[in-house]
């Protein structure tokens, strides 16, 4: 597949993930699994149903403890980070990793503007000196708040719901959700975004939308996309890098048109008779 | 009428300290599910704390009573915070993800073993503070009865209600109050967006606790008298102020703990002063069969 470091996410991985395995009692839901993601790529993930897609997203965010392997965050601007060893709430504020989820979770009660807020709370709670500053109204807080919501401002307005900043989150209709849930993770000025399928009960047309600001982010942004995705135009229009899973091991790993062919790929997603998948067995 | 309105103004009264102190059991049951049982003895913690502040501060010879409670407030808030901070980081973090019952009867150790420390620490007697905040007004008077409000249940009312609008404001216009609010409705996400949740949760016990010191200092200005059992009691009314006004609820728990003060004050004042308590938990029986989720509860949405 391609020689050595001429891939670019190869020469410049910011996401590392080596002999990653993940086992629930006697299951095996990833089997160890490397790739690399690269930082200024589109990366996806992709593979049938339980093939252990999320889970890999869950040993990233630090939802799962994986039962092996290295997860090496490389931060260019400073040491990397093992994100094997940290909590979630480290990965997200340390090491800059930020997920969406496949069912949506948002602070409903909320509104819009403060569920954007709230991904800032780290910078605000330290220049408020922990709240502190804020009850007694100390400038420098006001500058923090005024700093955070021009950022919030600025991602409503690439996902286009300037105008409901002051609704409750929950009241959106869905696909405003989705995108409100990307500008949250956006907010905590991700190193590295995790989608888990953004595009899944989308429309056309809102996918399309979504392609553009997924595209915009990698261009504009320091952030690595990586997702996860059933869509397959969606995946082969904008993805740089494809990841294959099947039963919890990697069956490909390349650009998107070296994917489409792979005869592995095909067979995970269209299934083989006996003889071809003895074929495939025997080949190399 | 005159006797009527002397009533609400004990109710009131009554109402603020339990107020303040259902506010401890709602936040923290609205930010981590559990009925934390040990906040009633907190709150005596924070009487017998501010009682031993006034002994300390007469003994050094600060008497000029504003500043001598203001102190006190401070000292009392600030080292029963520190009590409830470590109750939490002791008895509840470490089975924070252990099952629900688990942190439920870590909190009814937590109670015995405050109560039990207090009694051995303190003694079993009743523990007396001459009056510090005297007088009163006299409204007006019909016939022979004199409606009175006095200065303490002035102050009373007048700090709670001050408390309670700063808390509001922490809750509703800082960051802080942000992050409880995220960590309420989803504690994972809220981890994941950088909350440090960890974090959060102590500072809802320190808040809770600050606010159980106000009423402890409170309780103690307007009774007088304090004991290592008062915790039980009013910890009992405060829960079911909290439960009454829909647990979760902030304003519900300042509601609730007004309605409680105000039934059992009337109560005690028409019917029968041995039943108060009896009319207290039926108005709760009553409420929770029309009201299963208190008066401002939200219905509690199963998380996927």
């Amino acid at each position: 597949m391609g020689g050595a470091n001429t891939k670019s996410w190869d020469r410049d991985p910011i996401l590392t993930v080596e002999h990653l395995s993940m086992h629930f009692g006697g299951i095996t839901a990833v089997d160890d699994v490397s790739f690399a993601v690269g930082r200024k790529d589109i990366t996806a993930l992709i593979g049938p149903n339980g093939a252990g897609k999320t889970t890999v997203f869950n040993c990233i965010t630090g939802f799962y403890k994986p039962t092996e392997g290295m997860l090496t965050l490389d931060a260019k601007d400073g040491p990397p980070h093992f994100l094997e060893r940290l909590t979630d709430y480290e990965i997200n504020a340390d090491a800059r990793v930020a997920r969406t989820f496949q069912n949506i979770r948002l602070f409903p009660g909320m509104t819009v503007l403060e569920n954007l807020m709230v991904a800032q709370h780290n910078g605000l709670s330290r220049a408020s000196g922990f709240s502190f500053g804020a009850i007694f109204g100390l400038g420098r807080f006001g500058l923090a708040e005024k700093e955070a919501i021009d950022l919030a401002r600025y991602w409503l307005g690439q996902v286009g719901l300037l105008p409901r900043a002051d609704e409750a989150a929950g009241s959106l209709p869905y696909g405003d959700q989705r995108r409100l849930e990307i500008a949250r993770a956006m907010c905590t000025r991700p190193r590295l975004l995790c989608l888990d399928e953004p595009a899944a009960g989308l429309n056309a047309k809102e996918s399309d939308a979504l392609n553009a600001l997924l595209q915009a982010i990698r261009d504009k942004e320091d952030t690595a996309v990586f997702l996860i995705e059933h869509d397959m135009s969606v995946v082969m229009r904008i993805s740089d890098h494809v990841i294959v899973l099947d039963y919890g091991k990697k069956i490909a790993d390349g650009t998107p048109g070296e994917v489409r062919i792979d005869p592995h790929v095909i067979a995970a997603y269209l299934g083989v008779s006996d003889e071809d998948g003895a074929a495939l067995e025997a080949r190399p | 009428m005159a006797y009527f309105l002397q009533q609400l103004i004990n109710g009131v009264t009554l109402g603020s300290i339990y107020g303040l102190i259902a506010i401890g059991y709602t936040m923290v049951y609205g930010i981590i599910g559990m009925i934390n049982f040990a906040h009633g003895d907190v709150f005596m913690v924070g009487a017998f704390i501010a009682l031993i502040a006034f002994l300390a501060l007469t003994t050094i010879g600060i008497t000029a009573v504003p500043l001598a409670l203001l102190l006190v407030l401070i000292i009392a808030m600030v080292l029963t915070a520190v009590w409830g901070w470590t109750v939490e980081r002791v008895a509840y973090r470490p089975l924070r993800e252990s099952f629900r019952l688990a942190p439920l009867i870590t909190a009814i150790g937590m109670s015995i073993v405050l109560q039990n420390f207090i009694q051995i620490a303190q003694g079993a007697r009743v523990k007396p503070l001459q009056p510090i905040v005297t007088g009163g007004y006299e409204l007006f008077h019909q016939g022979s009865f004199s409606v009175i409000v006095s200065n303490i249940q002035i102050l009373i009312v007048a700090t709670t209600v001050l408390v309670m609008g700063a808390f509001w404001l922490l809750i509703n216009r800082t960051e802080l109050g942000r992050a409880q609010r995220a960590c309420e409705q989803d504690r994972l996400m809220a981890a994941l967006s950088g909350v440090d949740v960890d974090r959060t949760i102590s500072l809802t016990f320190v808040l809770g606790a600050g606010l159980a010191a106000v009423a402890g200092l409170l309780y103690l200005l307007y009774y007088g008298v304090i004991d290592f059992f008062i915790g039980f009691v009013v910890g009992i009314k405060a829960f079911t102020a909290a439960v009454f006004g829909g647990i979760g609820s902030i304003p519900g728990a300042m509601l609730g703990g007004l309605i409680i003060g105000l039934i059992e004050t009337f109560w005690s004042a028409y019917f029968t002063i041995e039943y108060k308590d009896v009319a207290a938990f039926s108005m709760l029986a009553i409420v929770l069969i029309f009201f299963p989720t208190g008066l401002l509860g939200r219905p509690e949405v199963e998380k996927v």
